[in-house]
């Protein structure tokens, strides 16, 4: 079984552009993302190149780093190394909120089912699932709540200031 | 109290339709045992020595007399009679089927009730001051807080996978009854000079292996910015906690790694850093939630009741009513305490059919409410004082008015070895030695206030590092010894206890706290408390007396 791509949308990507370039391979055409060590080595090569490019950040990894370059990346994938990781959900609100950045926010590594929820209201567009995640379950994991309390990327307004309308 | 709305009660369902869907894939065999386990801890569910053990979340302590009716109903549907209340306000039960766990979480939905976040690393329920809304002491009630901090941690996207567990306790009186400086974050209501509503913020308190006291990283935190600012310091933690060691994973780590002035600059720069103001706090929603809170319709006329002078004249009721009851902050009432501490049951258990009793007992005499303590008893808030002496007869019938409250007796204690896969020793067959040699009630109230904390473990749930007296079970190769402290308190000078010497056998934890007890009614001062005369004094009498001629671990 291959990994699955869902976006938060609810619908499943049939082909991902992507690719993830190794540690010092040259790098493929189309699409890529390289590590942030690769990145710092290779700025300038990397935003010349002709096809969109993408950073891999480790949970921990300075965002501030890649700030005033985030209009040319096009795709930050940020890496669950275990199920349990919780950075990746602040990396994920400050890119978007604090640093407006409008390009692709994917979770790679291990994400599972019940993950999903989280990740959506927090600013990912683009789960990376384990491959063995059953797809029906994972969808149905996005609509797991109907009801938020909090203001998150998805949702401007704390439920306080919603529930008269609602 | 605060009544769900059709938002908050969706919320509940629908956890209980993901947690039975969990729950259904890992016997499915879908989800292995390490992937559900963090899911089952989220709701509270605990593999166990015998059994799974389920943890109740009990919002800042307070229930209704439906709601604790659910309980007691759950205890006789789904284990074994009876459930334990624990110093966080919460309620477990020990013997429950994992499978039946989905239909017990259905059940406790039904009553606005739910085990969300009462385990895992995530934000845990919000604990506060038993006497809330009524103590004479009190600048504000801290309940709504509470409330709004519940909702506001309830599956925060963000802070649901945090490096460890985070506790957070507010109070709103001049005598902290909360612990709150032993939690991640402990909130005291505070009043500026200008006379705004705010907060004081203790942040980094914890027990466990490394108890720290918490320190204060705000004097005053703005009332309208109490989410802001908890969101501030979550995320500061989220980010940089440690997350390679399980035992240096808590925020009080972090907290002593940066320094306090480190932490508190890098929680302020986040905090100013936060986009606009959706998350601060109109002052209607505060007074919407303090609507939920308002006081009950108290009779005026309960200022002229008086206690029959035949029942006043009863020693054993006179005891009860010194012990178990205190002043009111509206004329004619008291607050009473059921005690949950007297000498057969384990610290803390109540049967169903105690339950229900109670529930009875709060409709007739509490205005259908009533509240856990984090002493691990329950306490009907609002009792006119006529009606005092048919309550205490009512409790006495059943073994409730043990008078001990706030005495040697009336001690914090976890499930220990009897129950708990992590304890090293029992701590309930320990109370019972206590509860043996400790039974003459006039030398208990005449060692005064005296708190006993007692932890089958490391992991302290029994708080045994701010016990007056704290005892701490050891394992001793595959034997259960006991390791006593002194001069704990989780209070307003809150202090953590000094380690006596070498632990004791279990025969003789008792023979040890006598000698100490000893020692304070030697060298005690007028009006001093055992901790008061330890502060005076320190370690050493109480160190030197306590070893002699015992038997200790090598």
């Amino acid at each position: 079984m291959s990994a699955q791509l869902l976006h938060i949308e609810g619908r499943f990507i049939d082909t991902d552009s992507w690719t993830v370039a190794e540690a010092d391979d040259a790098l493929p055409a189309g699409p890529v993302l390289v590590t942030l060590d690769r990145w710092r080595a290779e700025r300038e090569a990397l935003l010349a190149r002709a096809a969109p490019l993408g950073v891999v950040l480790e949970p921990g990894q300075p965002l501030e780093e890649l700030a005033a370059d985030l209009p040319r990346i096009a795709c930050i994938a940020l890496r669950f190394p275990s199920p349990g990781e919780g950075r990746p959900y602040s990396a994920a609100r400050l890119l978007r909120e604090r640093f407006g950045y409008r390009g692709e926010i994917r979770a790679i590594g291990e994400v599972l089912i019940d993950q999903v929820y989280f990740l959506k209201r927090s600013g990912f567009d683009v789960l990376v699932m384990r491959a063995d995640q059953d797809p029906q379950a994972t969808l149905a994991a996005l609509q797991a709540f109907s009801v938020r309390y909090q203001p998150a990327w998805d949702e401007a307004l704390p439920l306080y200031r919603r529930r008269a309308t609602g | 109290m605060y009544r769900y709305d059709t938002h908050d009660q969706r919320l509940v369902d629908e956890r209980v339709a993901q947690f039975r869907d969990q729950t259904r894939r890992y016997l499915a065999g879908q989800l292995s045992e390490e992937e559900f386990r963090p899911l089952r801890l989220r709701n509270g569910l605990y593999i166990q020595l015998h059994a799974p053990m389920l943890r109740v979340a009990i919002p800042y302590g307070l229930l209704s007399s439906r709601q604790l009716r659910m309980l007691a109903h759950v205890a006789r549907t789904y284990d074994r009679d009876y459930g334990h209340f624990t110093t966080r306000q919460n309620i477990q039960y020990n013997w429950p089927a994992l499978e039946r766990v989905p239909d017990i979480l259905a059940d406790l939905a039904t009553v606005e009730m739910h085990a969300i976040q009462t385990s895992g690393n995530c934000i845990r329920n919000v604990t506060s001051d038993q006497l809330a809304g009524v103590s004479p002491d009190e600048l504000a009630d801290p309940r709504p807080y509470c409330e709004i901090i519940r909702q506001w941690s309830t599956l925060h996207p963000e802070f649901s996978y945090l490096p460890r567990k985070f506790k957070i306790a507010v109070t709103g009186a001049q005598r902290d009854r909360t612990a709150a400086q032993v939690h991640d974050i402990g909130l005291q209501i505070v009043d500026s000079a200008a006379g705004e509503r705010g907060f004081r913020v203790f942040v980094g308190g914890g027990l466990g292996r490394a108890p720290m006291i918490g320190e204060v990283i705000r004097e005053f935190l703005p009332e309208a910015d109490l989410l802001t600012y908890l969101e501030a310091i979550l995320r500061v933690y989220n980010q940089n906690g440690r997350r390679d060691n399980i035992h240096k994973a808590r925020i009080k780590i972090l907290l002593k790694a940066w320094g306090r002035e480190v932490f508190a600059a890098a929680v302020e720069a986040e905090w100013k850093r936060e986009r606009g103001d959706a998350l601060r706090l109109p002052p209607e929603e505060v007074t919407r939630m303090a609507a939920y809170f308002a006081p009950p319709a108290y009779d005026a006329q309960a200022a002229h009741d008086r206690i029959d002078p035949a029942v006043e004249a009863d020693t054993a009721f006179a005891r009860w009513y010194a012990r178990n009851t205190v002043p009111h902050k509206v004329a004619g009432y008291r607050a009473v305490s059921v005690s949950l501490k007297s000498p057969e049951r384990p610290p803390g258990d109540a049967t169903a059919a105690e339950m229900d009793l109670v529930a009875d007992l709060a409709d007739r005499y509490s205005f259908g409410e009533l509240r856990v303590t984090h002493h691990q008893n329950l306490l009907l808030a609002d009792v006119r004082v006529g009606d005092l002496p048919a309550l205490w007869q009512a409790l006495r019938d059943h073994g409730l008015a043990h008078p001990n409250i706030g005495t040697l007796t009336d001690m914090i204690c976890c499930p220990g070895l009897d129950f708990c896969s992590l304890a090293n020793a029992g701590s309930i067959d320990v109370a019972r030695q206590i509860n043996a040699r400790f039974d003459d009630l006039d030398y208990l109230y005449d060692l005064g206030e005296l708190r006993l904390n007692m932890s089958g473990c490391m992991n302290a749930c029994g708080h045994h590092h701010v016990g007056h007296i704290g005892i701490l079970g050891v394992d001793k190769k595959g034997e259960e010894w006991y390791q006593i402290q002194v001069g704990g308190s989780s209070e307003n000078s809150a202090s953590l206890g000094k380690v006596l010497g070498p632990s004791v056998p279990k025969d003789q934890v008792a023979e040890v706290i006598g000698r100490l007890l000893a020692v304070y009614l030697d060298l005690r001062e007028d009006g001093e408390r055992f901790l008061d005369t330890y502060r005076r004094v320190g370690v050493e009498p109480f160190r030197e007396r306590a070893y002699a001629e015992l038997e200790v671990a090598a």
